[in-house]
């Protein structure tokens, strides 16, 4: 007898904030966010190969991805389909917008809840925000329990979930019942490749929006085409309170951004001597390179 | 009522350091802000710690002492905060940002529906003007934070939920005890009456310490050494400094088919080619080689007593001189510039 579980994979459309070449850099040695291509938040791949790996083990489950982002977020999900995902849901509404990580959770927790999952898989923390906040809130929100920094997923025991998890100073393996949020840190095995036979069938994978769009139109027949709409979903679809979508729904406002200078204007040369080296790590400090 | 809260984690039967430096900092925000600072302790038996607790200047302590929670879960921890914190309503409560307290702070804030900010290095007092109603708040907490992968610093403020929450990367406050330890209460939780059967469903069936694999391609700070370096013993120099800054240890291949380095480290053309923010090389000469897989770094510090090194050229602060004696001088300074 197998189980057959259905997996919910929360992934986040995010600039790469990890590659910050000198390409990215403006004049000023300020990065230039809006340079950064826009990825797969790392972490989330690992989330995803666990879910994969579940799907392995117990043949006949189902992943599922959804992210919460502007309409090109319906990317993570044609990339989720292209890695063996079996489908996905993109959250957009403009009424989303502005949310702290209370808010994100409570609108992913929402769509959760019309899913109805046995397991909700997260990246540990997302490359931009950095905030590692919302797998535990939305479990919380949930009312299921939370396994933060999970490497390895093992397996079922009986009812339970098995996970390895990565701590400061060594890894601790528990487990949990279902429904649960595991959150997957980055100790945690590389995603599969794309795989080409997904790539082919699932390249055509559209939102609604994206076909109002001629750009992204595909020469597709209707038919075919209604077997590949990515779904959206909005504030109407999932339901829940207004008032805790978006800004309103976001106790944390950003009061000021004050951006990194990464680059020495010209290149210094010190000596040895413990005045230039202690400049050298004033500098670092101030600039918040180091801290 | 309207305190500052910390909660203060223990680890192997000690107070986290975190946890000393939180209290550090909430006496001076407590004196700005003319309130109390409360300290609140989780385990099977913490009792013990209140000395030092009082050393430190929390003015009452709550205590959870319960045979079940002798390691951290988060359902059962967090309903002990949530239940403190729901009745105590503080104006603040921090937490160290470890994987304990990044684990139990963000459940917290959901179930309270208060904000929180993540890995913060620093703590103001301000005040705030809200741009479009006009409205005016005094004396709200700045919580500092990197964020977008260290590239820039965010000021974030929490201005009408309470508790004011946030989580503090470890080391970047200072942590030093009172000279005459404050003489305050304890105050005894009752566990019984807050823990359900619900709160225990998670069981850790095993725990131990492994090493951590190496991952130079997700740090933000490299310290890569070279052939230079002269020895496996003496790569020690390199891991001291990573400790402090929070690197990861890289190596050229001179040093890596020296066996100075693990091949996992081979930073290069036939090793990993990493970008981060900060690249400290040592002991490195710079072939094409090697810097083709370093140059595209963000800001880059070479060490190299030859003061012909190419890996000076393509360097942002090139030290010309002794690595044996530099490194621990940028250690020592470190040390002494770190709040
Ligand atoms: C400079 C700056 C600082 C900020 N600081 C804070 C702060 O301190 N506190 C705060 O509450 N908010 C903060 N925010 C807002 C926060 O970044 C957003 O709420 C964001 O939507 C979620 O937070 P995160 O990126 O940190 O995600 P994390 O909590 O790091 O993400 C963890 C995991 O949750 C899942 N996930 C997160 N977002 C989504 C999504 N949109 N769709 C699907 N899955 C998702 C992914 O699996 C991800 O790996 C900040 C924003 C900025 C720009
Ligand atoms: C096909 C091919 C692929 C290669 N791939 C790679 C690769 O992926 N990665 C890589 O790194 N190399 C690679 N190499 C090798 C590369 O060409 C160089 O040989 C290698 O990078 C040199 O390593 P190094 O700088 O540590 O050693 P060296 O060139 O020997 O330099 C040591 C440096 O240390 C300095 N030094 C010595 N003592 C001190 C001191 N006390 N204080 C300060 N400085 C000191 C010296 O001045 C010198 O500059 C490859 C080579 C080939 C042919």
């Amino acid at each position: 007898m197998t189980k057959k579980l259905k997996i919910v994979v929360l992934a986040k459309q995010v600039p790469d904030t990890r590659n910050v070449g000198k390409n990215a850099m403006k004049e000023d040695g300020t990065v230039n966010r809006a340079a950064l291509p826009a990825i797969f938040n790392p972490e989330d791949m690992n989330a995803l190969e666990q879910a994969l790996r579940l799907k392995d083990r117990f043949p006949g489950s189902e992943v599922l991805l959804l992210t919460m982002g502007p309409p090109r977020a319906a990317e993570i999900i044609r990339e989720g389909y292209y890695r063996g995902a079996d489908g996905g849901v993109l959250l957009t509404d403009r009424k989303f917008a502005g949310a702290d990580t209370l808010a994100t959770s409570y609108a992913l927790s929402m769509a959760i809840k019309k899913i109805g999952p046995d397991i909700v898989i997260a990246g540990r923390q997302a490359i931009d925000g950095d905030t590692a906040q919302v797998g535990p809130q939305v479990a919380e929100k949930l009312n299921y329990p939370q396994v933060t920094y999970a490497e390895d997923i093992t397996g079922l025991d009986g009812e339970k979930l098995v996970v390895k998890r990565r701590l400061e100073r060594g890894v601790e393996t528990v487990k949990t019942p279902l429904p649960a949020v595991i959150t997957v840190h980055a100790t945690a095995p590389d995603c599969r490749p794309r795989h080409a036979k997904h790539l082919m069938k699932y390249k055509h994978a559209r939102t609604f929006t994206e076909e109002q769009d001629n750009e992204h139109n595909s020469y597709l027949p209707i038919e075919a085409k209604a077997n590949l709409r990515i779904p959206e979903w909005g504030v109407a679809d999932v339901g829940g309170d207004e008032i805790h979508y978006g800004l309103s729904g976001s106790p944390t406002k950003v009061k000021k951004i004050e951006n990194i200078v990464h680059q020495a204007k010209e290149s210094k040369i010190l000596t040895s001597s413990f005045e230039d080296i202690d400049s050298l790590i004033k500098e670092l400090f101030s600039s918040h390179t180091i801290g | 009522m309207n305190n500052i809260f910390i909660y203060i984690e223990t680890e192997g039967g000690k107070i986290a350091d975190v946890s000393l430096e939180l209290l550090t900092k909430a006496r001076s925000l407590a004196k700005e802000l003319s309130c109390e600072v409360e300290a609140l302790i989780i385990g099977d038996s913490v009792a013990q710690h209140k000395e030092e607790l009082f050393q430190y200047g929390a003015q009452t302590i709550h205590i959870a002492e319960d045979k079940r929670l002798k390691h951290y879960l988060t359902l059962p921890y967090s309903s002990i905060v949530i239940s403190v914190l729901k009745k105590e309503n503080p104006q603040i409560a921090l937490f160290g940002a470890t994987s304990v307290g990044r684990d139990l702070a963000p459940r917290v804030s959901s179930a309270l529906v208060s904000g929180l900010t993540a890995d913060c290095t620093s703590l103001e007092i301000g005040d705030h003007k809200e741009v479009k109603s006009g409205k005016e708040y005094k004396n709200l907490l700045y919580q500092i934070r990197p964020a977008f992968g260290g590239n820039i610093i965010a000021t974030i403020i929490n201005p009408d939920c309470r508790p004011q929450m946030a989580t503090v990367r470890e080391g970047v406050m200072k942590k030093e005890p009172l000279d005459v330890a404050v003489k305050g209460k304890v105050k005894v939780i009752d566990t019984a009456a807050i823990l359900k059967d619900e709160d225990f469903v998670v069981e850790i069936i095993e725990r131990h310490i492994e090493e951590r694999k190496i991952d130079i391609k997700g740090s933000p700070i490299i310290i890569a050494g070279g052939f230079g370096v002269g020895s496996k013993e003496n790569f020690k120099l390199l891991y001291d400094l990573a400790a402090v800054l929070g690197a990861e240890v890289g190596a050229s291949r001179a040093a890596v088919d020296a066996g100075f380095a693990e091949s996992a480290r081979q930073i290069g053309q036939t090793g990993v080619t990493v970008r981060p923010k900060l690249y400290i090389a040592v002991g490195i000469s710079g072939q094409i080689q090697h810097t083709a897989g370093m140059d595209q770094s963000a800001m880059i510090i070479s060490i190299n007593n030859d003061p012909a090194a190419p890996i000076h050229q393509i360097a942002d602060f090139a030290i010309v001189g002794d690595l044996n004696e530099i490194i621990p001088r940028m250690i020592k300074s470190y040390k002494l510039n770190s709040k």
